[in-house]
């Protein structure tokens, strides 16, 4: 099975980036294709690398980020939610006179057109948010 | 653009401005439009509020984007659902809401209505007979 | 072609879990998870909201809220992760109703 997921929501704040991180790691541990996962709305804020949770507590950013580096993953943050919320990378931060990037390892900034096209060609569609 | 066409469905179930939901759902739409899939919009629950007329959010300092709406028939987003039980409860009629248009090429460029009131049972039916479902 | 309703709210918040189980369809799948769990807990008054689909609720979610198995309504499917992927599977589509 081919799967997309959207991820609506940021670190911490709703559990839905958990629930999609922990679905999306059953897929994949089941040999199923994850052909993107695509943040949107304060989703992208879970591709910030400036995030310090406390030592007790998952750390959700890095988890993404390890989980796409051991199954070469496309995580992609919508641009135009990102730069309302603040997550840049080196080409926005030019683009947009930034002076700083926080994109974290394992994402990369796009346009929508990645989301509807995960729709286009995956089976499936998985929606976690609020 | 895409030699698949599937049936999309974007489902709007939340009101305007207390959260960004109805206004970025509303960017994906407008975006998707261009991948030449089979485009449907269903508006219920809170959702049925994004259509309301007279929208005013200069006291509230944003951007009134309910004008966009009226773009989506240019688009060639002719299918819009509106759920009836979702416009009753909240004591609203079809006359509350913006009257969306698309126009007909194929009819001289009649102007037709791109709202379609459906009770549950019928969205239902719509919704299962969809491909892929957008939630926000 | 069925469909997988996802719920991820508590039924005595908001109205998804009603909109959810009034507009599925016999053949249809419900999936609690989240905060929806509370949903199938047989003492609470949504759980008449629930008809006779089949009903399944994610273990972790039941244990992180304090809920066992006694408390939820009878014929309800405890699964992991791994089971809400092979529900993804099993249905055409899924709707999330957030």
């Amino acid at each position: 099975m081919k799967l997309t997921i959207q991820v609506n929501e940021g670190p911490y704040q709703h559990q839905s980036a958990d629930t999609a991180y922990f679905f999306t790691k059953a897929a994949l541990e089941k040999g199923h294709e994850i052909f993107r996962v695509f943040f949107y709305h304060d989703g992208v804020n879970n591709g910030t690398r400036l995030t310090t949770p406390p030592q007790d507590d998952r750390n959700i950013v890095a988890r993404w980020s390890e989980l796409a580096k051991e199954h070469d993953l496309d995580m992609v943050l919508c641009v135009a939610a990102a730069q309302r919320r603040g997550i840049v990378d080196d080409g926005e931060a030019e683009r947009n006179g930034k002076d700083a990037t926080n994109i974290a390892p394992g994402f990369r900034i796009s346009g929508l057109g990645q989301l509807i096209e995960g729709g286009v060609q995956s089976d499936r569609l998985v929606v976690f948010g609020d | 653009m895409a030699e698949v066409t599937k049936k999309f469905m974007y489902i709007n179930r939340k009101a305007p401005y207390g959260t960004i939901y109805a206004w970025e759902a509303l960017e994906v739409v407008l975006i998707g439009a261009a991948f030449e899939q089979d485009v449907s919009v269903t508006f219920m629950d809170d959702g049925v509020y994004q259509l309301v007329k007279g929208q005013d959010t200069a006291g509230i300092g944003m951007k009134n984007f309910s004008p966009t709406y009226a773009a989506l028939g240019d688009f060639e987003i002719t299918k819009i659902y509106v759920e009836k039980e979702s416009l009753e409860e909240r004591g609203l009629s079809l006359d509350d809401l913006q009257h969306l248009v698309w126009e007909d090429e194929d009819d001289d460029w009649a102007e037709r209505d791109s709202i379609r009131l459906v009770s549950r049972t019928e969205l239902a039916d719509v919704l299962a007979d969809q491909d892929v479902l957008f939630n926000f | 072609m069925t469909m997988l309703h996802v719920v991820n709210k508590s039924p005595y918040s908001t109205g998804s879990l009603g909109t959810a189980s009034s507009i599925m369809k016999s053949d249809d799948a419900l999936l609690l998870i989240e905060d929806g769990v509370y949903g199938a807990v047989k003492s609470g008054k949504a759980a008449s909201m629930l008809g006779d689909c089949k009903v399944s609720v994610l273990g972790p979610d039941l244990a992180a809220r304090g809920i066992t198995e006694d408390k939820l309504i009878d014929g309800v499917e405890i699964i992991d992760y791994a089971g809400f992927v092979d529900l993804v599977e099993a249905n055409d589509k899924v709707q999330s109703w957030l």
